[in-house]
């Protein structure tokens, strides 16, 4: 990226700007760390600052139940993740890679629905469909069916978006050097679309360690999830706890944010291969 | 399915070729086929099946019963307090977005003016961060805030301005406002640093004022970011669960957390379905309507 | 001489009503520089792709030193391509680029080292084995992607524009270039471009192309001197067009009534165009009396004048109307002529081709 240019605007304009600017950051940054603050305040009642302390992450590391919902939100994350990538990738190739094939115009729209349909309508739709219609008992496995469902299309999404700026000819070149098919996409394919491949896998595992609404839904009974658990427990009843393990999930957050920010600037450094 | 011979030495004719094109065609269908596979298990045929249930009568535990049909689901949609809790959701989720799009646009703007990238890319970061974070986290940071011994409700307390928020509809608005909000600029940023400022100079050489070269130039080269940015915030306000949930109340339910209602407490999965078939419908409505307006005024 | 490359009534149709090359037939001689020259959307790229294996055609064969392949994958022919852009791996440094294609036919370790070291020597890129194609300048990537091509030792290099994407100098040093690497190698190099100076100064033969079909092919003194229609010889450099018909004698009665004698195959009474190159005309006096008698002359005025340099363009009009374009080398043995003087052009007998129009 270079210096914007023709952006020149008076002085009164942008310093009404940038106040509303920094206006703007302050609301969206403050709640947040109002919230991590308070996970450090020795007092019962969220809001009353009582000293510092180290109490409520102790007790939601000891806590049988938290701890249970984690390892399922981890193991659901991972195979979503691992699932819908693959699968998306797949979807991505075919989609921008083959002219025609049976049913492409279809699985085009199919393939789109997943990220604008609302989840409330995905949630129930899978309830009735596991649940009415398969002789399937609803467990974590229907969670990640679930989360799979909705990921791998923003997989698919981005994966697609990668190879439409990848030159087809560089695939040509490699079966003129007498690649084969399999070859072409192991050395040339995939090592350049790898950046969208990892960048949808990012987003698929925060989509599904973000998910509520759907694994509601889909849950079996006693395989709940972290978001799920933390968010029965508000309803009942707001206790620091919740800020301390509210402070664990953004840090979940905030490595993939910087993950998924190093993987950018890895793949703008290797796919500027034109600029200079 | 036949694949042409790797070291065929037949010259072409236009039934080998369409039979290479085929054999090609088959590559891309088997590529295709396990996502293809997946999605019509778990979305197209559930989705088929959910506007099925939405005319099956309902037995006594509040779960479908196949074979009998009724319309009584769809009817039941006029109904004095489903159709309030459309109308509120369908207004928060368009009061959401046109909040989002006014806080949004001047904000955005300011992030893709500055001149050096390295500010510019600092400030989107600043963007990612919430945009990424975890989505109740984020709401039930406000909960604590909104609520009685909250941070805003003291503040309001003491100026005299507001008293405590929680469970009202200004308490959902902010919750979704503050959920959404990043989910407008990231698309508007994207439209307005790509922007060629060329133009917006031509503009101005051709004695547009500042203001007037905005309204015309900048503004209406922005609207793929503004279409994008409106619907990524409509479509998941429209659908709040988790928002109204926790900074409302029963006088704020929207139609996501009555649709969950039906497949829980209320008892009545069809519906629970109807009801899911229309937000569906709402959306995909709304969707094309945008789509349309945007695409007459690019 | 032996055909390296033997292509026999090729067809291609993209769906039913795109047909981009048709009904080819042409034989492209072992060793030989050979250029498919045309306006873009001629289909001399979908040709060369055949060639390539990257569309397989409709209808025909492709043959090369006898081997038939229209219908082989791109990765069992004996061919190699410089793509036009050039197409080298963004995350492969020169090296591993130009090692591509040894390594994928399994050619042993030792072997690979020498001939690429000998590749990227030739090419003149020694000491930048280690960059990646983001730190080579345009010309350098160029020279990578003949090397790629050419340490296969293909038995034909197909280039596809290669030089399309640079400046005008590096360009008419990366011609020279080629042309060396062609000679020192040997292999039949087969030259897309839509740069008819550049298929000029570079090639064997021509093969002119437009709409799919391939109109003319012979050498780039053949293709300039005698066009075999009106498309070939308003693409191929300058030319005036002059309308006439073709009288009892063979000679060409212009439209003002004027006879001329130039070379034609039509028969009498046919409608012809005469094409008639600028730098082949000549602008004498009224009253010049030293014109050879083998020139036609037309009387006619000149209505302008511009100033090359090298050259002097003048544009004349003869009686009915037609403008002619008329080079003068810049020499001081020929006059200067103004706007507006009344002159005689002249063209030699052979200078000109009456095409049938």
């Amino acid at each position: 990226m270079s210096v914007q240019q023709g952006t020149a605007h008076r002085p009164w304009v942008d310093r009404i700007l940038s106040i509303n600017g920094w206006i703007i950051f302050g609301f969206l940054y403050l709640p947040i760390l109002i919230l991590v603050i308070y996970s450090f305040s020795d007092s019962k009642v969220v809001g009353i600052w009582g000293g510092f302390t180290w109490k409520w992450y102790g007790r939601m590391l000891t806590n049988p139940e938290m701890m249970g919902a984690l390892a399922n939100s981890a193991k659901v994350a991972i195979v979503s993740t691992v699932v819908s990538t693959v699968l998306g990738t797949m979807a991505a190739l075919a989609l921008d890679r083959y002219r025609k094939w049976l049913g492409k115009g279809a699985f085009d729209v199919i393939m789109y629905l997943p990220v604008i349909i609302p989840e409330v309508t995905m949630g129930a739709m899978l309830l009735i469909w596991f649940t009415q219609v398969l002789p399937i008992n609803l467990s974590i496995w229907t969670i990640i069916l679930g989360h799979i469902a909705f990921s791998a299309s923003f997989v698919a999404i981005i994966v697609r978006a990668r190879l439409a700026n990848l030159d087809d000819s560089l695939e040509e070149a490699a079966m003129d050097l007498y690649a084969n098919r399999w070859t072409t996409f192991r050395r040339i394919t995939l090592p350049l679309i790898i950046p969208g491949v990892l960048g949808g896998a990012l987003l698929a595992l925060t989509l599904s360690l973000d998910d509520v609404i759907i694994t509601e839904f889909v849950q079996g009974p006693g395989a709940s999830l972290l978001p799920v658990y933390v968010f029965g427990l508000i309803k009942r009843q707001v206790t620091p706890e919740i800020n301390a393990v509210s402070t664990l999930m953004l840090g979940i957050s905030m490595v993939l944010v910087f993950v998924s920010l190093a993987f950018q600037a890895r793949a703008n450094a290797s796919g500027s291969n034109k600029e200079e | 399915m036949t694949l042409l011979d790797d070291r065929t030495s037949e010259e072409a004719n236009p039934e080998l070729e369409k039979k290479a094109e085929r054999a090609e065609s088959w590559r891309g269908f088997f590529v295709a086929l396990p996502t293809y596979v997946f999605l019509v298990l778990f979305f197209v045929l559930p989705l088929i099946i959910i506007a099925v249930i939405s005319f099956a009568e309902r037995s006594r535990t509040g779960k479908p019963i196949l074979g009998e049909w009724t319309l009584e689901w769809w009817i039941k949609l006029g109904d004095p307090l489903v159709r309030s809790v459309t109308f509120r959701s369908i207004w928060l989720a368009f009061l959401n977005t046109a909040f989002s799009l006014l806080l949004g646009y001047p904000f955005a703007y300011w992030i893709a003016t500055r001149k050096k990238a390295m500010t510019r890319n600092f400030l989107l970061v600043l963007v990612l961060i919430p945009f990424w974070s975890n989505f109740l986290v984020r709401t039930y940071a406000w909960r604590t805030l909104l609520d009685s011994n909250g941070m805003i409700t003291k503040i309001g307390e003491a100026t005299g301005l507001w008293g405590k928020m929680l469970f009202t509809e200004p308490a959902v608005f902010l919750g979704l406002l503050y959920g959404y909000l990043p989910f407008m600029v990231l698309p508007l940023y994207a439209a307005i640093e790509h922007l060629d400022w060329n133009l917006v100079e031509a503009a101005r050489d051709l004695y547009a004022g500042a203001w007037k070269a905005f309204r015309k130039v900048t503004l209406p080269l922005s609207m793929p970011g503004i279409i994008a940015g409106s619907i990524l915030v409509f479509i998941p306000s429209l659908g709040a669960y988790v928002t109204p949930d926790l900074l409302g109340g029963s006088k704020t339910t929207l139609l996501g957390n009555y649709i969950v209602t039906q497949f829980k407490s209320g008892r009545n999965w069809p519906f629970g379905a109807a009801l899911s078939v229309t937000i569906l419908v709402i959306m995909m409505i709304a969707t094309v309507i945008y789509f349309k307006k945007g695409g007459k005024t690019l | 001489m032996a055909a390296a490359v033997s292509i026999r009534g090729v067809t291609k149709r993209f769906g039913t009503d795109v047909t981009a090359v048709s009904n080819v037939t042409l034989d492209i001689v072992d060793g030989e520089f050979f250029s498919l020259l045309g306006p873009s959307g001629c289909g001399k790229t979908t040709m060369l792709r055949m060639i390539a294996g990257l569309e397989f055609p409709t209808e025909g064969s492709i043959q090369i030193f006898g081997e038939e392949l229209a219908l082989r994958p791109p990765n069992k022919r004996p061919v190699n391509t410089v793509f036009q852009s050039y197409a080298l791996f963004p995350h492969m440094n020169v090296e591993k680029n130009v090692s591509f294609g040894l390594e994928m036919r399994k050619v042993d370790k030792a072997e690979i080292g020498e001939r690429v070291a000998e590749a990227i020597e030739a090419v003149h890129l020694k000491g930048m084995e280690k960059r990646k194609p983001s730190q080579l300048s345009g010309g350098q990537q160029q020279r990578v992607a003949l090397a790629r091509a050419l340490v296969n030792r293909p038995k034909v290099l197909l280039l596809d524009e290669p030089l399309g994407a640079l400046d005008l100098k590096l360009r008419q040093a990366m011609q020279m270039e080629l042309k060396d690497i062609q000679s020192e190698v040997g292999i039949t190099f087969i030259y897309v471009t839509h740069d008819q100076e550049e298929a000029l100064t570079m090639s064997n033969r021509i093969g002119v192309m437009n709409f799919g079909n391939l109109l003319q092919v012979g050498t780039p003194e053949e293709i300039y001197e005698r066009p075999v229609n009106r498309f070939v010889a308003d693409f191929i450099g300058e030319t005036n067009f002059i309308k006439g018909t073709v009288t009892d004698d063979g000679a060409i009665r212009l439209t003002n009534g004027s006879v001329v004698h130039v070379r034609t195959d039509a028969p009498s009474g046919a409608d012809v165009t005469i094409t008639l190159r600028p730098e082949k005309l000549r602008i004498h006096a009224l009253d010049a009396d030293d014109i050879n008698p083998a020139r036609n002359q037309l009387p006619s005025t000149v209505t302008r004048r511009l100033y090359y340099g090298e050259s002097i363009y003048y544009e004349v009009a003869i009686s009915d109307g037609t403008l002619l374009d008329v080079r003068h080398e810049n020499i001081p043995s020929l006059r200067r002529w103004d706007v507006g003087d009344e002159v005689i052009i002249s063209f030699h007998r052979d200078a000109g081709e009456a095409l049938l129009s």
